[in-house]
Order: structure tokens, then C-alpha cells, then sequence
């Protein structure tokens, strides 16, 4: 609403181009010119531009596990949860915990000893913890004050904050790693370059959850509920059907996903105290970029967002491979200037 | 327009009190406590000023805060075994620039953001705040993760804490005074409208977008102006100093105190401070399994128990009891002297006259 008003259609246009500009220039530079850069130019070094694209596309799907859940819980219910990085770090903490036990050692495991059984297990565990403690979270402090998006965001910060610091209390201040199971963990060759099977794993968990999420909210009664309610939650009410129920189950598969996102977390990159603060900021990311509340918003931020991130360590001059952050920066602010609500996002109603 | 007594009695005590108190406070509270207050309490009342007047929860405010730090580091050091740029600038110099560069970036980030609101807002200005921590820590032309050292106050205020809270109070007040100001100014008002009705305002004709961009930038300059305090005061500055945990707190110390009032962020700051430094001498509390290690636990469960109990903060919670007690006519005329003031804190976005 707001960008018809202040905006006008001619502005829209010029921002588009812009943007379009942007985006050949830096397509340009990464095929032919990106001589000085780590990877070099992917017209020479078509191995590099592959393995960084497959860095983007697999990290890309992890986004969007963390991501999806977010803006799952915000389409329906405007409920912005700060929290989501702490069920993300606390199912992490869980599932190390529990692989440990189920290996039966507390250090130096290596993948030969984790069988599929042994990676799967924790992982869906800590997202039942997570998924939990977010319907609890939800139903004791969210429930009753909906329409509050910031007294409900500020509820869940402070309750981030109660987490994050329990559970430096229980799991100590260590980086922790969850090991992929043996089975998985390999290499491959492709275009001269060595590439770990594990993230394509992982890119293929979150093609499972993109799909899971499709089918439940189109092809189920559940998921019908759900969008109607997203929609127009006065008369999905009128109409006699239980919208609190369907709340409570979306604020539950949210937790659930941030859980699982955890999960794969821990297992690609490691849990620390701050892990909690990256991974909402990365799920913040995504969503703002995306539009908040839109699943294909989701995907097509966490895609955005993940090739952001490979792309720019490795085709930023040497030099400057530090300033890789600022591209995030520009990439929000480029996306912005068309939508200021997101990609897929609608205006605020 | 007569001198309302009401008004300006409360801060000129407060005033008069504060000035006298290095006379019979320990050293330790007026320059450890007071001092971090007023400067936590200045960025803070940023945050209140945006929220409460201009719609805009903004988490950006402490990196202002930490982006002046950074450039009173990289001007006025120059010892060579320093990070940054050691420009080894005039301290004076420094001040204007770093304020400058401050309000720059601020009319930069406040334009990226002005065509959202309220909980996007929250969300967009927490994502600056993240992007400049990191920006901080990794690009070691400016800074670099361990951070700049050795950074003297000017002369005049070196080696005499005494003296720098006597500018860090001398700021609050001007602060306190300046936002009363700016929200009674067209602009001000145009920004409560825009508060309150961000579509009826643009289809009367305001810019929106300018107007939330100017308020952020003025909100960073001020931001700035305590920034360059804490870094006089602390004498180095590292992004671990900006990142997501005070960037938290900030807003943690705003709604301790209270989003609509201005002179809640320094309650709220005096409030986050003295738990910080006093938590472990409260008798006993150590028996009940809360020790300075578990100080977060503590502050969370705080701003929780406020977020739900009195969505206001402290000084909200002040205004109920306030309301509470008195006579019914008597409040009623308090409200229509309010209404006649202008006073913005008489109506939330609820549209509510409390």
C-alpha cells in the first residue's frame, strides 16, 4: 500500500533496472572478469564456480529448513519469534547429546562409528524437544496477546535470553559438532574439484521438508485451515472451525523445523553459545528478503541469501574478500528498494 | 504560553540532585554506575524516541553507538602498535568527524528502512545491527575482532572521571530537553501522525519515507554523541562491544524503563546498570541458585515478568499507580491539562487515554 502512495509506478521501474543492472554486472564479472578473486573467473575455473554454487545451493537448503519455520509461524499467527534461534541451538545442544549417548562415547567420535540410525535419531529427538518447548513457550506466553507483534517479539527476546543463558549453564561454553553418519560422509570428484556428499544430504533433507510443507498446506485439511487462516482468520472462526488448534500445531511444526534446522546446524557447522544469535539473524535474513509469511518467499530468500554468501568470499577481489558482509548488506537493501515487503512478502495489513 | 511548573519542577530536582552527588555518592557509583547510565540512557532514550513517537523499534541504536566509538578509535589514536587507521587527529576534530560519519551512515540505513515499520523494522535495524558487528570484526582496515585500545579523551577530561560525568549528565539533560523539543515541533507531530496512521499521513501529503529518515538520523547522531562518551570513558572499543548481547540489552533497558515515556531509558539504564554491579551483594541470592554467572537468566526473567505485567515499563507502571490513587476529578483535570500540553503520552497507538 505504502509504495503505491509514496512511490508511483515510474520510481518501481528505475529501482528494477537498477537492480537488473546490478545483477548482469555481477554476472559479467564473476563469468570473465573475476581474475584477481580466490576462485577466478568461472569461464577458466569452471570447477571453482561449481563447487561455490553447490556451497550456496546446500547451504541455501539449510536456510530455508530454519527459514520455512519462521515465516510459517508469522503467516499465520503475525508472530514474530526471536526465539526461533534458541529452539534452533537448544535442539543442536540435544541431538549432540543424544548421539553421544547413543554411540556411547562423549568425544572423538568419527563417522565410521555413526550409523544413519544414530544421526537420524538425535536429530528428530532435539526437534521434538525444540518443537516442545515451543508449544509450551507458545501456549503460556503467546497465546493470549495475539495481535501484539511487539510485545510478542519482546516476550520472545527475553525469552531467548533465559535459554541462551541456561543453556551455556548446562552445555558449557565449548563449540560442539553432531557427526554425520559414516555412511554419507564421502567425497566426490566433479570437475577436478573434491566435494563432500554430506551437503548434498543436506540439500536433500531440505528438499524433503520443501516438499513435506507443500503437501501438508495444499493437500491437507490441516493446511487448508492454515492458509485460510492466514488469509482471513475472522471468518475461518466464524465458520466454526478451531483455529486455536491449528495455531498451536503451526507454532508446533515451526518449533519442529527450527529443531531440525539445529540439527543439520550442528552437524555442518558446529553449536556454540551465539550460534543462537547467527542462525536468527540468517532466518531474519531470508524472510526480510523472501517477504515475511510466504513459503516461495522462503525458498527463493533462503536461494538468494545462500549464494550471497558463497558467492562473495570467493569472487570479491582478494583483497577484499572481507568486505564479503557488505554484500549481504546490499543484496537486503537492493531487494528492499523493489519490495519493501519482501520478494513474495504483501503489505502490512 | 505560561510556565507550566508541573513540567519543569520534576527535572530541574532531579537535576540539582544528580549535580550535587559526587559530593556524597562513593566514587565507584558516580563514576562506574551514574556515568554508564547517563550514556546507556542517552542511546536508550534513542530507541524510545523512534518507537515510542515514530512507530520504529529500532535495534540499530547501539551501533551508532559502537559506529562512533570506532571512528573516535581510528581518528584521534595514533600510537603504532594501535588497530584502525591511526589517523592521529585533534580529539575536538575527531568529535565532529565521528559525528559526522555517524549521521551519514545513519541517513543511509534510516532511508534503507523507511518504507517499513514496526515489527519490520525491528527486524530490518536488528539485521544492520548484526551486518555492522561483523563489519567491524572482519574488516581490519577500521578495526578487526580484537579491537582498538589506548583511545584518550580529550586533555580536559583526561584521567578525571568526576569530570566526564559531569558532561555525560550535562548530555543526558541536553538529550532529555532536545527529544521533549523535537517532539513538539511540525515535525514531531508529523511523525506521531505517522505513528499512528502512516497511510492517512502519506495521502495528506507527507513523505513518509523522509520523515522516518530524518528521525533515525537524528536518533543516530545522538546515539553517536553517548558513543563517543562510552569510548572516552572505557578507553578502547572492540565489536564484541556491538554485537547481538548489548545490542539486546539496549532494547532490554528501554522497556525496563518504558517506551512512552523519554525519561524511562534512563530509569531502565540506572535499573540494567545496578543489577549488573549490585546483583551479587543482594543478601542471599546466591542461595537461590542465581549468581553473577546467571546474570542473563536473571534480566530475562525481569524483562519478561515487565513485557507481561506492564507492557510500559517502569515509568508506565508509575503512571497507573499515579492514576490509581488519586481522586477521580483530580485525574481527569490531570488528563485535560495533558490533552492541552499535547502531551504525546497520553494516547498509545491503541488509541487508549491513559
Amino acid at each position: 500500500m505504502l509504495q503505491q502512495l509514496s512511490g508511483g509506478p515510474t520510481r518501481l521501474s528505475r529501482a528494477t533496472i537498477v537492480v537488473a543492472a546490478i545483477g548482469v554486472a555481477v554476472a559479467a564479472w564473476v563469468l570473465f572478469l573475476a581474475t584477481g578473486t580466490s576462485a577466478g573467473a568461472a569461464i577458466r575455473e569452471p570447477g571453482e564456480f561449481i563447487v561455490t554454487f553447490l556451497d550456496g545451493l546446500t547451504l541455501a537448503g539449510l536456510l530455508f529448513v530454519v527459514a520455512s519455520g519462521f515465516t510459517l509461524i508469522f503467516g499465520l499467527m503475525r508472530t514474530v519469534n526471536m526465539a526461533h534461534g534458541s529452539l534452533f541451538l537448544l535442539a543442536a545442544y540435544v541431538a549432540i547429546e543424544f548421539q553421544q549417548r547413543m554411540v556411547g562415547k562423549t568425544n572423538n567420535i568419527v563417522p565410521e562409528e555413526v550409523s544413519i540410525l544414530s544421526w537420524v535419531v538425535p536429530m528428530l529427538v532435539g526437534s521434538a524437544v525444540a518443537a516442545l518447548l515451543g508449544l509450551v513457550l507458545y501456549q503460556t506466553f503467546l497465546r493470549w496477546n495475539h495481535g501484539d507483534d511487539l510485545r510478542q517479539a519482546l516476550i520472545t527476546i527475553a525469552i531467548s535470553i533465559i535459554i541462551a543463558d541456561q543453556l551455556l549453564a548446562n552445555f558449557g561454553g565449548l563449540a560442539q559438532r553432531m557427526i554425520w553418519p559414516g555412511a554419507l560422509t564421502h567425497f566426490f570428484e566433479i570437475l577436478g574439484e573434491r566435494y563432500a556428499t554430506t551437503r548434498l544430504f543436506m540439500l536433500a533433507i531440505s528438499l524433503v521438508v520443501g516438499a513435506g510443507l507443500w503437501y501438508w498446506l495444499n493437500r491437507t485439511r490441516m493446511g487448508m485451515i492454515i492458509r485460510a487462516g492466514v488469509d482471513d482468520q475472522e471468518m475461518v472462526r466464524a465458520l466454526g472451525i478451531n483455529v486455536s488448534a491449528a495455531f498451536a500445531v503451526t507454532f508446533f511444526v515451526g518449533s519442529f523445523l527450527a529443531g531440525m534446522g539445529g540439527a543439520i546446524g550442528a552437524s555442518f557447522a558446529g553449536a556454540a553459545p551465539g550460534t543462537d544469535g547467527s542462525w536468527l539473524l540468517n532466518g531474519l535474513v531470508v524472510v526480510i528478503i523472501g517477504g515475511l509469511g510466504s513459503m516461495k518467499g522462503a525458498a527463493a530468500g533462503s536461494l538468494l541469501f545462500g549464494m550471497a554468501q558463497a558467492f562473495a568470499p570467493a569472487y570479491l577481489p582478494t583483497q577484499y574478500t572481507f568486505y564479503a558482509i557488505i554484500v549481504t548488506f546490499v543484496l537486503l537493501a537492493a531487494v528492499l528498494a523493489i519490495r519493501p515487503s519482501g520478494l513474495y512478502g504483501t503489505a502490512e495489513r | 504560553m505560561t510556565i507550566d511548573r508541573s513540567r519543569w519542577l520534576p527535572p530541574l530536582v532531579v537535576l540539582v540532585v544528580l549535580a550535587a552527588l559526587p559530593l556524597f555518592g562513593s566514587e565507584f557509583f558516580v563514576t562506574f554506575v551514574m556515568t554508564r547510565t547517563f550514556m546507556l540512557g542517552m542511546a536508550a532514550a534513542t530507541i524510545v524516541f523512534l518507537s515510542g513517537f515514530g512507530g520504529m523499534t529500532s535495534m540499530a541504536q547501539f551501533l551508532m553507538f559502537g559506529i562512533a566509538g570506532f571512528m573516535i578509535g581510528n581518528l584521534s589514536v595514533s600510537e603504532a602498535g594501535s588497530k584502525g587507521l591511526k589517523l592521529g587527529l585533534d580529539p575536538w576534530l575527531s568529535v565532529v568527524l565521528a559525528l559526522v560519519i555517524t549521521t551519514v551512515v545513519a541517513l543511509i540505513l534510516g532511508a534503507v528502512a523507511s518504507r517499513t515499520t514496526g515489527i519490520y523494522y525491528l527486524m530490518l535495524t536488528f539485521i544492520f545491527a548484526v551486518i555492522g558487528f561483523f563489519f567491524f570484526g572482519q574488516v581490519t582496515t577500521f578495526s578487526g575482532f580484537g579491537g582498538i585500545t589506548g583511545i584518550d579523551p580529550p586533555p580536559v577530561l583526561l584521567d578525571h572521571p568526576i569530570r566526564l560525568y559531569f558532561v555525560a549528565l550535562a548530555l543526558s539533560f541536553a538529550t532529555y530537553f532536545t527529544l521533549r523539543a523535537v517532539i513538539r515541533t511540525p515535525f514531531g507531530l508529523a511523525l506521531q501522525g505517522i505513528r499512528d496512521e502512516p497511510v492517512r499521513m502519506a495521502a495528506l501529503g507527507w513523505n513518509v519515507p523522509l520523515h522516518r529518515t530524518l528521525a533515525f538520523a537524528m536518533a543516530g547522531f545522538l546515539a553517536g554523541v553517548a558513543g563517543v562518551l562510552n569510548v572516552w570513558w572505557n578507553g578502547q572499543i572492540d565489536p564484541r562491544s556491538i554485537s547481538i548481547g548489548p545490542t539486546i540489552d539496549l532494547l532490554i533497558i528501554a522497556v525496563i524503563g518504558g517506551m512512552a515515556r523519554l525519561e524511562g531509558a534512563w530509569i531502565g539504564a540506572f535499573v540494567f546498570v545496578a543489577a549488573n554491579n549490585y546483583l551479587r551483594s543482594i543478601p542471599l541470592v546466591d542461595r537461590i541458585g542465581i549468581t553473577e554467572a546467571r546474570f542473563n537468566t536473571v534480566i530475562g526473567a525481569l524483562v519478561l515478568l515487565i513485557v507481561i505485567a506492564s507492557p510500559d515499563g517502569i515509568t508506565g507502571l508509575y503512571d497507573r499507580l499515579r492514576r490509581a490513587w488519586r481522586p477521580i476529578g483530580v485525574d481527569q483535570a490531570a488528563n485535560q491539562l495533558a490533552l492541552e500540553g499535547n502531551d504525546p503520552s497520553i494516547s498509545n497507538d491503541r488509541g487508549e487515554i491513559r
